[in-house]
């Protein structure tokens, strides 16, 4: 394991922890975006450069900016009455569980085995590359999410709209 | 370069991290915020899977992380005008307290 790789995901995991057990929201929110950040450096480690920076454009500056602004609109930043569920210990042992069989899967698998052989080569992924085969190849899924994501929108403003049309 | 297990293992670590705040967290924000994370360490298995793949040119693992990335926007977006329309209608976030359809 090289230290980069070691110190990265470190620094995903444990942002991603502190995020999970921050008391407040706003602090929550932010360790969110270390995690992210984490994250898309990693993506950048593993050669895929666009991804890595759509990870930061999307998550880091979208969508942890719109989780910061549902938590000023609920004024959820003021302490909750508690902490966790009432049975928090179930939810700690479902995920225990949960990595426990994945990690077990994953380093007893001998599926595996057929991957590592193209560990040394290195993989240039072209920005153009992309773009060419989204154009082309997956013209139609492109189409479909353009529309997927305008119907969310709409969905998503309707959604919040409601209640304050109804009161009226 | 790292063997393709690490990767494997640091994607099941955050799955595991975000399934376990999803489950115990109170706030039904903190919840979506786990299920972020636990499709990030999706994302995160496909690359890998790319990167180590027999052949990368096919970008295929490249592509579905741009559609994933894609939905769990509009999933965010929409989740979140869930959570606000809930807190006014309930005036809670709390997730235990928004049991109107328990039997």
């Amino acid at each position: 394991m090289s230290l980069s790789f070691a110190i990265l995901s470190g620094l995903t995991v444990g942002a991603a922890v502190a995020a999970m057990c921050w008391r407040n929201l706003v602090h929550s929110a932010l360790c969110l975006a270390v995690s992210l950040v984490g994250l898309a450096l990693v993506y950048l480690g593993l050669g895929a450069e666009f991804i890595g920076w759509v990870q930061i454009l999307v998550y880091v500056g979208a969508v942890s900016i719109l989780i910061v602004f549902a938590i000023l609109l609920t004024r959820g930043a003021e302490a909750p009455p508690g902490r966790v569920t009432f049975a928090p210990w179930s939810g700690l042992i479902v995920a225990l569980a949960v990595f426990i069989t994945l990690a077990w899967t994953v380093t007893k698998s001998k599926a595996l085995v057929g991957f590592a052989g193209n560990s040394s080569g290195d993989v240039s992924l072209a920005v153009k590359d992309v773009g060419g085969k989204l154009v082309t190849e997956y013209v139609l899924p492109l189409q479909v999410m353009g529309l997927l994501l305008t119907a969310a929108l709409i969905g998503a403003v309707i959604i919040a709209l409601h209640e304050r049309k109804g009161r009226k | 370069m790292n063997p393709l297990h690490h990767y494997l293992l640091l994607s099941a670590l955050l799955f595991s991290v975000g399934l376990a705040g999803a489950l115990t967290r109170r706030h039904a924000i903190l919840v979506l915020v786990g299920i972020e994370l636990m499709l990030n360490a999706a994302n995160l298995n496909f690359l890998a899977f790319w990167r180590f793949g027999p052949n990368p040119e096919a970008l295929t693992g490249v592509m579905f992380v741009i559609f994933a990335i894609a939905v769990a926007a509009a999933e965010a977006a929409v989740g979140l005008a869930l959570i606000i329309s809930i807190y006014r209608h309930f005036r809670t976030s709390n997730v235990d307290e928004v049991n109107r359809l328990k039997g």
